[in-house]
């Protein structure tokens, strides 16, 4: 498959910091980590799926000026950016694994709807729902 | 006048911890000091931060997840409504039935015969999307959405919006 989305991202207050979490914590891989002076670009992937690619970016100008930084920074901590989805195979097993290694989890397992789902953030605040395949 | 001025970050991250576990048991009794220590933000700070950062105060917020709660057990099952105040986290059918009016405009079992006969298409968003559209929107306290009501505008006895 040659078409489709490629690239999307979260907007983080540390990339660093975010790095390490989606890396250390989830398992994530570096597929990018280019630096131009202060400027970013960092993508991660998740193992298996080549064809996409997390941005974890910072606010920051010149992309954006500094007051909007802030408050592009205010809406991730306050939990305010759209959800996301992290389909895993055992939802329970991953949410051990997670939480061993210090995932600030918002919701344990539940079992509905035929599936099992729980829910974590990063440290920024954006919020992620880990559910099961069907 | 406004009051728009930016928050620190790592406070907001803080102060949304301490909404997460009111998400998480809405059930439970939420005291500030309780919520403070969440969030580790003095007690005498909490409630403001909370509120210039959600918009609502911490209180007014677990009411809106505990009645958010209590549409999604009478849409979804068919647990008696005595149960479902005890679960949702009112101590009496009384307080439950009086506060779930002055929110929704209608008592629960309207709501339950209501939303029974109503086709829904949201069968393939995840749950928990699912019940942020159904989230009421109390942009008021109960009391003075009762007040507005009733047309009184004097001041009234004092009366606490926590169930």
């Amino acid at each position: 498959m040659s078409q489709g989305v490629g690239v999307a991202g979260v907007y983080v207050r540390d990339q660093d910091e975010a790095l390490n979490f989606y890396v250390e914590k989830l398992g994530f891989e570096v597929h990018t980590d280019a630096r131009n002076g202060d400027y970013r670009w960092l993508t991660v992937q998740y193992p298996g799926q080549p064809t996409f690619q997390l941005g974890l970016f910072k606010p920051q100008p010149p992309t954006v000026d500094e007051a909007t930084a802030e408050s592009l920074n205010e809406a991730v901590a306050k939990g305010a950016m759209p959800p996301l989805v992290l389909v895993v195979d055992d939802c329970r097993k991953t949410y051990q694994e997670f939480r061993a290694r210090g995932v600030e989890f918002t919701q344990e397992p539940v079992e509905r709807y035929g599936s099992v789902d729980a829910s974590f953030r990063d440290p920024s605040g954006n919020g992620w729902k880990l559910i099961q395949a069907k | 006048m406004s009051g728009k001025s930016i928050q620190d970050p790592m406070l907001l991250r803080r102060l949304l911890r301490a909404k997460d576990r009111m998400d998480a048991a809405s059930n439970e009794q939420w005291p500030v000091p309780r919520l403070a220590k969440v969030s580790g933000v003095s007690e005498a700070h909490f409630a403001r931060s909370f509120k210039d950062a959600f918009g609502v105060p911490p209180h007014r917020y677990l009411l809106t997840r505990r009645i958010e709660r209590a549409k999604a057990l009478l849409r979804d099952t068919d647990l008696a409504i005595t149960e479902i105040a005890f679960q949702t986290g009112w101590d009496s059918l009384g307080s439950f039935g009086r506060t779930f009016r002055d929110i929704t405009g209608e008592s629960p079992r309207a709501l339950r015969a209501r939303e029974r006969t109503a086709s829904h298409d949201l069968a393939a968003v995840p749950h928990c999307f699912v019940s942020a559209a159904h989230r009421p929107h109390l942009k008021i306290a109960v009391s003075e959405k009762r007040r507005r009501e009733t047309g009184d505008n004097g001041p009234g006895p004092q009366q606490t919006e926590v169930p």
